[in-house]
């Protein structure tokens, strides 16, 4: 299901933001560095996320895509050590640079800190909404016992009468009555649960939160007034999202920077619209043509031949390969790593860009974002459908 | 609550049919066995004319009035609280009944709550602390599931028992010492009683604790893979709360296996209370029909179902209660 395809204009004029410094790039909130995890152990461990590196920076949205099963989820609930049995996190660092409203900045290494020192990271600082909230809340609980256990927690000197206002605010804030406090979870609507649980992800005023899938299992009118109510929140509040999705078009419109997820890996990074203009990954560019465009000339549907691959035989070499229009015979031998490419802020993991042979036209269109030689001041291309 | 008016009104007629069967059974079961056992009480020398008259009209035998007229009686006697007359034990049967109750309830409801209470933490424990040492408890519940009841009553009665042949450290005959002890409100009575109830209580407990624990564990460890265990973990709620979460849920379907095990309590055990010749409502049943004295077999079925259905009632009034969901369903 893809989003208000009538409004599929990337997000080229990035909202002021409020939190960059003076140099035009905010500093990083969390940084994910080599992080790998497996599930299981020994020999027969699959690796759902390998040697992946993010930066999201404040304020920012940073997008996850990929398909099912790609890792995405799997990488974010590994950022705040969330991960169901059997998972492990067996390499990497993650780095949380805590910027407090009021107090002192501080590093804290996620990965090594200990469980009380975990558990005050959680929620008040880094937020989750996870997948499906729709069975995200405790079906015995009312609304208001749900926050109440949050707020009794993290916020000790609260008093129960201002535990309750603080859960009429924050309900508010998201558009519901007070008078949902007093409901279960059965009793709200699958929006309504969303918006319960994206009102608890901001009760504690996180700088990070992490949105996994959080609408999917909406209808698309209700998806997009969440979203949007959700961007409105972010620019008021200048938390920063990870938002994870399958659906790359949708974050097209609300991140500020894309990350693809590929078999475990990261394949490609770089700033939305870039992304969305010029990708440079075969598998960015499959899933770019996946949904069609309301407006403009028809043109064929494409899709990815072929299917996710499994994690517990993972082709050699580039896991794409099987389904990539331009494997060579070395992606079928040597796995491509990320490196940066020429122009700047963009990351890509494919021979291809190796420099050592010519980069097919469709992966080739000019980055909106750079100054191209000699077409200055063109409009970026339109999105091309190829024709092969 | 209109779901709970539905379910009474359900239990209503399920009583109605129970009792009209056993007002049906003796009266057309075929092979007469209602005359073998008017013989036997009448050969007894313990049931005298009046008393076999009695029989004959509890039972409807040699009865000359049409099914109808002896329905209504039958219906008129049990709201008066009129079971019939027991002659093996001289007594009416609704008055016998009240005295067996007090036993089989005092014994095996409360083994029963101790089974569930610790089966259900023990669940709770095992599939938290997966692959600790508690796991190790798991075949053992399996075992103590597996055998049969009376079984273990016997081994037990064997190795713990003064009637059986080994360490002769516990009494396990009767409910109390009916030779040097006087039933009363007096401390050796109450003593005596919680003495002979420990052997029976524990094979009830641990014969009724497997399978508390084992579905408990199961639905804890579904439990915890929900969306929602997972947000009170992100919530960075303190793991005492997190486990509460998931075991207040994963108690729901467990909370209908124990009523339902309550009710098993009156008709389910009577096993036990023979080896143990304990005088609750199951020994007396079996005392009763090997007696022949089917006013007394009538009696005690029919209480057993009103008690089944209580018992039943029991479960949904509290499921109502602890499950939300159920409260406005119907």
């Amino acid at each position: 299901m893809t989003l208000g395809n009538a409004h599929l204009t990337p997000n080229a004029e990035v909202p002021a933001d409020p939190a960059a410094g003076s140099a035009g790039v905010a500093d990083p909130v969390l940084e994910i560095r080599g992080l790998c995890v497996d599930y299981g152990l020994g020999d027969e461990a699959v690796h759902p996320v390998v040697d992946c590196d993010l930066v999201l920076r404040r304020g920012h949205v940073l997008g996850l895509a990929g398909e099912s099963g790609s890792g995405k989820s799997t990488l974010a609930m590994a950022t705040i050590r969330l991960l169901r049995w059997p998972g492990v996190i067996t390499a990497g660092e993650v780095l949380f640079h805590s910027k407090p409203a009021s107090g002192e900045r501080r590093t804290v290494d996620v990965l090594s800190a200990g469980e009380e020192e975990l558990r005050s990271l959680r929620w008040s600082e880094i937020s989750v909404v996870p997948q499906s909230a729709l069975n995200s809340l405790n079906p015995v609980a009312t609304t208001r016992a749900q926050f109440d256990d949050l707020l009794r927690v993290h916020r000790r000197n609260l008093s129960a009468a201002e535990r309750v206002d603080r859960a009429v605010e924050l309900l508010e804030m998201v558009g519901l009555t007070a008078d949902r406090l007093r409901s279960y979870p059965h009793e709200l609507s699958g929006g309504q649960r969303q918006r319960v649980m994206i009102a608890m992800a901001l009760a504690l005023d996180p700088q990070v939160m992490i949105l996994d899938e959080p609408t999917t299992a909406l209808d698309v009118v209700t998806q997009r007034e969440i979203l949007e109510e959700l961007m409105s929140l972010r620019d008021r509040l200048g938390f920063a999202a990870l938002f994870i999705t399958h659906d790359l078009s949708l974050l097209i419109e609300l991140a500020d920077e894309i990350a693809v997820m590929y078999a475990g890996r990261i394949v490609e990074r770089a700033p939305a619209v870039s992304l969305f203009r010029a990708p440079r990954m075969p598998y960015t560019h499959g899933l770019l043509h996946c949904f069609p465009p309301m407006h403009g000339e028809r043109a064929a549907m494409e899709g990815i031949p072929g299917s996710p691959p499994d994690l517990r035989a993972l082709p050699h070499g580039c896991a794409f390969h099987p389904r990539c229009p331009w494997a060579m015979e070395r992606c079928r031998s040597e796995t491509p790593t990320l490196v940066s490419l020429a122009e700047s802020g963009r990351t890509a993991a494919c021979w291809l860009h190796a420099g050592d042979v010519s980069v097919p036209q469709d992966l080739d269109l000019p980055d909106p974002l750079q100054p191209a030689p000699g077409a200055m001041g063109a409009a970026a291309p339109r999105f091309r459908r190829s024709s092969r | 609550m209109r779901l709970l008016i539905r379910r009474l009104g359900f239990y209503l007629v399920a009583a109605w049919a129970a009792i009209t069967f056993s007002f049906l059974i003796p009266r057309v079961v075929p092979g007469n066995p209602v005359a073998t056992a008017i013989i036997r009480a009448e050969t007894s020398g313990q049931c005298n004319s009046a008393c076999v008259h009695a029989i004959e009209l509890q039972l409807g035998f040699n009865v000359h009035t049409t099914l109808w007229t002896q329905y209504a009686q039958y219906w008129g006697n049990l709201s008066h609280g009129n079971l019939g007359f027991s002659w093996s034990e001289n007594a009416p049967v609704g008055g016998l009944i009240v005295s067996y109750l007090p036993w089989t309830i005092g014994l095996l409801v409360v083994a029963t709550v101790i089974a569930f209470a610790v089966g259900t933490l023990i669940g709770v424990l095992m599939a938290w602390r997966r692959g600790s040492w508690v796991e190790w408890v798991m075949p053992a519940a399996a075992f103590f599931q597996a055998i049969p009841y009376f079984f273990l009553a016997l081994v037990i009665v064997l190795i713990f028992g003064q009637t059986g042949t080994m360490l002769k450290w516990l009494p396990s005959l009767f409910g109390y010492d009916i030779y040097t002890v006087t039933p009363g409100p007096n401390w050796s009575y109450i003593a005596s009683i919680l003495q002979h109830a420990i052997l029976p209580g524990v094979t009830v407990v641990l014969a009724s604790m497997g399978g508390f624990i084992l579905t408990m564990r199961n639905n804890m460890l579904t439990t915890m893979d929900e969306d929602f265990v997972l947000v009170a973990r992100a919530k960075g709620l303190p793991t005492r709360r997190v486990v509460t979460y998931a075991a207040r849920n994963a108690l729901l379907p467990v909370v209908s296996n124990f009523t339902l095990a309550l009710s098993l309590v009156v008709s389910g055990q009577i096993l036990v209370e023979i080896v143990f010749n304990y005088p609750g409502i199951g020994y007396h049943l079996y005392q009763a029909l090997s007696e022949l004295d089917y006013s007394l077999v009538q009696g005690i079925f029919v209480v057993i179902t009103l008690v089944v259905l209580a018992a039943n009632l029991l479960a949904d009034v509290v499921y109502v209660l602890i499950d939300p969901r159920a409260r406005q369903a119907g």
